[in-house]
């Protein structure tokens, strides 16, 4: 009896060393974090990655332009439409063409659209997480009607690829505009749901707020961007600060907090939602005539140079950079992934807080396990 | 600042880099044994104040190896780009900037990972990706045996 009460002793002085994942379903997806753990205190979270490395940037340096467009949709699946639109972007800025301005309307409606299904895809496994699986059935089924109508359109469901250097791959659907006006107004009423179901509960409250804290020093420091960075006052919306596409035309708010918890990283998602339906409302019955595509040449040649572009996703900023030596394929290609650089604040958020938290505060992040490997 | 300014301002606090306006940043190029010093410098001083560093990028030029660091000044929301190289492509190394930015942390190990960059200073310089028995798939003389990568 002695004896077990001395190695208890002895235990309770140790660090506990425990695997999460890589088959874990609070992480969806193949991200293992390493926790040290006192009792139920975790002392440092480490996260291993590489499960799903599939060598993008590699293998962008032996195809052309348009083919990469394809590739980016691999990455972070959930803003699928706005890595294209990354890409698409910089290389008509390095070719200088001028884009028709239905086509920026329409890649501007189509983000806000990814933006509005990510969160509601984030909503509906954050409350997972945490146990209210009644959010997961009602966040999939709002989902669903914004994934019908890119079906009708794009030809695709999730990674549409609708974007391509000099415009759109086909013009939209005749239904497009009617069909996203419908989903605005049925989406404005089932969001107070949302509310009522999760926002307010006192169990939900309890588990987010105050916990995994993120200061605004080190938001910036770790070049945490997005919901994450915005949750801690960190004012970092590409949108705002360079306007790309037709950001410039419509009035929005960004949504800016100062507490940096788990609990205000979900609010900003949630306010970020009513915000992208503002920005289509103002853009939906005005899609300028034109052309969707200027004519581009058949093979893409960038001049020699090197071009950034960053474009903010649902997740954060994403960053191409492009390194051109005049040939049909990129010198180098570097996609500074939002997920990538969000991660690494995980470690300093978690310490000292318990381990069922880490749950709350690495599901508050949003990763997307694709875009953290590339 | 606008990018002319920040050039001449940049020059002023290290006379051996050069400066060059590009279509949408500033460059500045700087010889490897200055880079702490001047990146030290640009976060720290009031009227630069790069504070949030966005990008490092890891590039084989060829004949040598260099990294490229993107710069943003929250506070004044001008950008720099900073450009480093060396030709030494057996044991390339850098100076570490974890010290100055956090975010380095994570970025340097990827340049690692895939370049075989190493970074002096770093707290935890290890593979993040790849196994330690891979090459490094980006350089340009990397082959794949199993020959998927051909251009």
């Amino acid at each position: 009896m002695e004896e077990q009460v001395k190695t208890t002793g002895i235990n309770e002085q140790e660090e506990y060393v425990i695997n999460m994942g890589p088959q874990h379903p609070s992480t969806h997806g193949v991200l293992r974090l390493v926790v040290s753990l006192k009792g139920e205190i975790v002392k440092n979270v480490e996260p291993h990655v590489g499960y799903i490395h599939r060598g993008i940037e590699k293998m962008c340096e032996s195809i052309t332009y348009p083919q990469i467009i394809h590739l980016t949709d691999r990455m972070d699946y959930l803003s699928a439409h706005i890595n294209n639109e990354a890409v698409c972007l910089n290389v008509e800025k390095a070719l200088e063409i001028e884009i028709p301005d239905r086509v920026k309307v329409i890649r501007t409606i189509m983000a806000e659209l990814t933006r509005i299904q990510s969160h509601q895809l984030f909503w509906a496994t954050f409350g997972m997480d945490l146990g209210g699986l009644t959010c997961f059935f009602y966040g999939l089924r709002d989902r669903e009607r914004i994934l019908d109508i890119w079906e009708e359109t794009c030809g695709s469901r999730m990674i549409v690829s609708y974007s391509c250097p000099g415009g759109l791959m086909y013009d939209i659907h005749p239904n497009f505009q009617k069909r996203v006006k419908d989903f605005i107004k049925y989406f404005r009423k089932t969001l107070p749901e949302y509310d009522q179901l999760l926002t307010g509960n006192v169990i939900f409250r309890e588990r987010t707020m105050g916990i995994g804290k993120l200061s605004l020093e080190d938001a910036v420091s770790f070049g945490v961007t997005g919901p994450v960075g915005r949750a801690a006052g960190f004012s970092c919306d590409v949108r705002k600060y360079e306007p790309y596409s037709a950001y410039d035309r419509v009035k929005f708010n960004e949504v800016l907090f100062t507490e940096g918890d788990t609990y205000h990283r979900y609010l900003v998602r949630m306010e970020e939602m009513r915000e992208s339906m503002n920005i289509i409302d103002q853009l939906i019955d005005n899609i300028p005539e034109g052309q969707y595509a200027v004519k581009m040449k058949p093979v893409i040649k960038l001049p020699e140079g090197e071009y950034y572009q960053r474009v903010e996703t649902a997740r954060g900023e994403l960053g191409v950079y492009i390194v051109s030596d005049g040939n049909k394929n990129p010198f180098r290609i570097k996609f500074r992934s939002p997920n990538f650089v969000n991660l690494a604040a995980l470690n300093m958020m978690s310490k000292g807080f318990k381990i069922a938290d880490l749950v709350a505060i690495s599901g508050s992040l949003d990763l997307i396990i694709p875009d953290i490997d590339r | 600042m606008n990018k002319t300014e920040l050039g001449i301002f940049i020059k002023s606090l290290e006379q051996d880099c050069r400066t060059k306006e590009g279509k949408q940043f500033t460059e500045v190029i700087v010889p490897s044994s200055k880079l702490h010093q001047l990146a030290f410098q640009l976060k720290e001083n009031d009227e630069s104040s790069f504070d949030f560093l966005f990008c490092i990028t890891g590039v084989d030029y060829g004949q040598e190896l260099g990294v490229v660091y993107h710069l943003r000044s929250t506070k004044y929301g001008h950008t720099v780009v900073l450009k480093t190289r060396t030709a030494d492509r057996e044991n390339p190394h850098f100076d570490s900037v974890t010290d100055i930015w956090k975010a380095a942390e994570f970025l340097e190990r990827e340049v690692y990972d895939l370049l075989g960059i190493k970074f002096i200073n770093h707290p935890d310089l290890r593979r993040l990706f790849l196994d330690n028995s891979w090459g490094f798939p980006l350089r340009k003389d990397y082959v794949d045996d199993i020959n998927i990568v051909t251009k």
